[in-house]
């Protein structure tokens, strides 16, 4: 892949079903723009992208079953927190009460009941992961894509997250890619281990180890 | 490190205030003089000199023509602001630059320019189909040439503060390119759309020198009112030149309430 005058290439990696994948790397190595290319808002130079066996590719980002979480969060500011949680769901024309369920649901599993009527403006950051976490496993996404999601939380925030996000990877998501720049995030979550480093990756299988 | 004293920050703002403070007085010196030099102005005089036919036509064709005009210029600005801010294509210099155009040309050369289109075999073959030169499609064409202009300029720096990953999260999220234009973009630049508006019907309102040599100034036909302060000043009505000044002072004065009313914030998204 190629992004400006930086080319990353021949990275290969294969993250079995039901993994947490943590992705490390320093700052400005490419792991953003990996988690692009997988998601489908950027197309690779060559490659491909296969998910549970099919390829991908060429697919819009919406038909792949991938949810997104960017480091900035991205809620949509015109939105109170319930509409960012309902969106995926009204655009696939869920039925209202299936969206009711399905927003508190996710509301009482991320601990966000208290905010629903609040718009994205006024949450701290934590709370705004929290909403930008339930946006984008409101549709039962196939895989999960985390950028930095733990980045700017102060320490107790940052535990808090650090068990929701295990939670999460139990009942609601198979699948998780996590990047990150902090080696200890990989410690505390990761089943798999991606090292992203001088434009090659490594894979390890940490699931065995504790 | 020892203690360094540096002073409080009034006599920099003092002198900052006495600087704006000469505009300011400018401004409101400007308003003054309108409605009070010289007993130029009297309410009643000027408004039996407003209520006779053609300056009422006047009054209505600049109603309908910038209404038309600003609503025009919305329409354009949309689109091209967002492809501007958005994508990247060969000759985006080039087109950066033409966009530009009208808004550092001299007016009376747009109105020029305009007129020498209409002159080209196509402006002609238009021409042949719906009268546009001296009639009133051509005051509308002469106000939108530069209002949109100014609105293009506007939304591009509205599109360009919105953050392109919320649209990237709505296309992940099921969204085609279109939806999230739709739910996401649009929704969030309508504060900008109104701003938008509101500045390419003021700049509409105040046209003067393209209407003037593209429409002419012809009463009952072309005449709007920037035109009629024209006309009556070069026959030394003055009164009655202050009459449709005090006239537009107040025209535009409602409208920007209105819409600063319409609960928008303008502030951050003007040019």
């Amino acid at each position: 892949m190629r992004q400006g005058g930086f080319t990353l290439s021949d990275v290969n990696f294969t993250l079995p079903e039901g993994a947490y994948g943590v992705m490390t790397g320093k700052t400005g190595c490419g792991k953003t723009t990996l988690l692009e290319i997988l998601c489908g808002l950027r197309r690779p130079h060559s490659g491909a992208v296969r998910l549970f066996g099919q390829d991908v590719t060429r697919h819009e980002p919406g038909s792949r079953g991938i949810g997104y979480v960017p480091q900035d969060q991205a809620l949509f500011p015109h939105l109170s927190v319930r509409e960012n949680l309902a969106f995926a769901l009204r655009i696939r024309r869920w039925s209202r009460a299936d969206i009711a369920t399905r927003v508190g649901e996710l509301a009482e599993r991320l601990g966000i009941q208290g905010l629903l009527d609040r718009e994205p403006g006024r949450l701290s950051g934590g709370e705004a992961q929290r909403v930008a976490l339930g946006r984008a496993l409101a549709p039962r996404p196939r895989v999960l894509c985390l950028d930095e999601p733990l980045s700017a939380l102060d320490e107790d925030t940052h535990e808090d997250l650090l068990a929701l996000l295990r939670g999460l990877h139990r009942t609601e998501t198979p699948t998780v890619l996590h990047i990150t720049h902090r080696r200890s995030e990989a410690d505390r979550l990761a089943t798999h281990r991606l090292r992203l480093a001088n434009g090659a990756l490594t894979l390890e299988d940490v699931s065995h180890v504790d | 490190m020892k203690p360094h004293r540096t002073g409080p920050a009034w006599p920099l703002y003092t002198a900052l205030g006495i600087l704006g403070g000469f505009y300011l007085l400018l401004v409101a010196g400007l308003l003054l003089a309108l409605f009070f030099a010289d007993g130029l102005f009297r309410p009643g005089a000027a408004l039996e000199f407003l209520n006779t036919p053609p300056i009422r036509y006047a009054l209505m064709l600049t109603l309908g023509s910038t209404l038309l005009t600003a609503m025009l210029s919305v329409l354009v600005a949309v689109p091209v602001g967002y492809l501007m801010s958005r994508v990247s294509f060969p000759g985006k210099v080039v087109v950066d630059a033409l966009l530009d155009v009208p808004i550092v040309l001299p007016p009376l050369v747009v109105g020029l320019a305009l007129l020498m289109l209409f002159m080209t075999p196509v402006g002609r073959a238009i021409e042949s189909v719906v009268p546009i030169t001296y009639a009133i499609p051509s005051v509308v064409l002469a106000q939108f040439t530069v209002a949109a202009a100014f609105a293009v300029r506007l939304m591009r720096s509205v599109f360009e503060q919105l953050d392109p990953r919320c649209e990237q999260v709505a296309r992940t999220l099921g969204c085609s390119a279109g939806q999230a234009f739709r739910k996401v973009v649009l929704p969030q630049a309508a504060n900008g759309m109104i701003a938008a508006w509101t500045l390419s019907w003021a700049r509409a309102l105040g046209e003067f020198g393209p209407v003037l040599l593209f429409a002419g100034a012809t009463r009952f036909r072309t005449e709007v009112l920037p035109s009629t302060i024209f006309l009556e000043m070069s026959v030394g009505n003055i009164e009655g030149a202050v009459a449709v000044s005090v006239l537009m002072v107040l025209v535009s004065m409602t409208v920007l309430i209105l819409v600063r009313l319409g609960g928008v914030n303008t502030r951050g998204a003007s040019l």
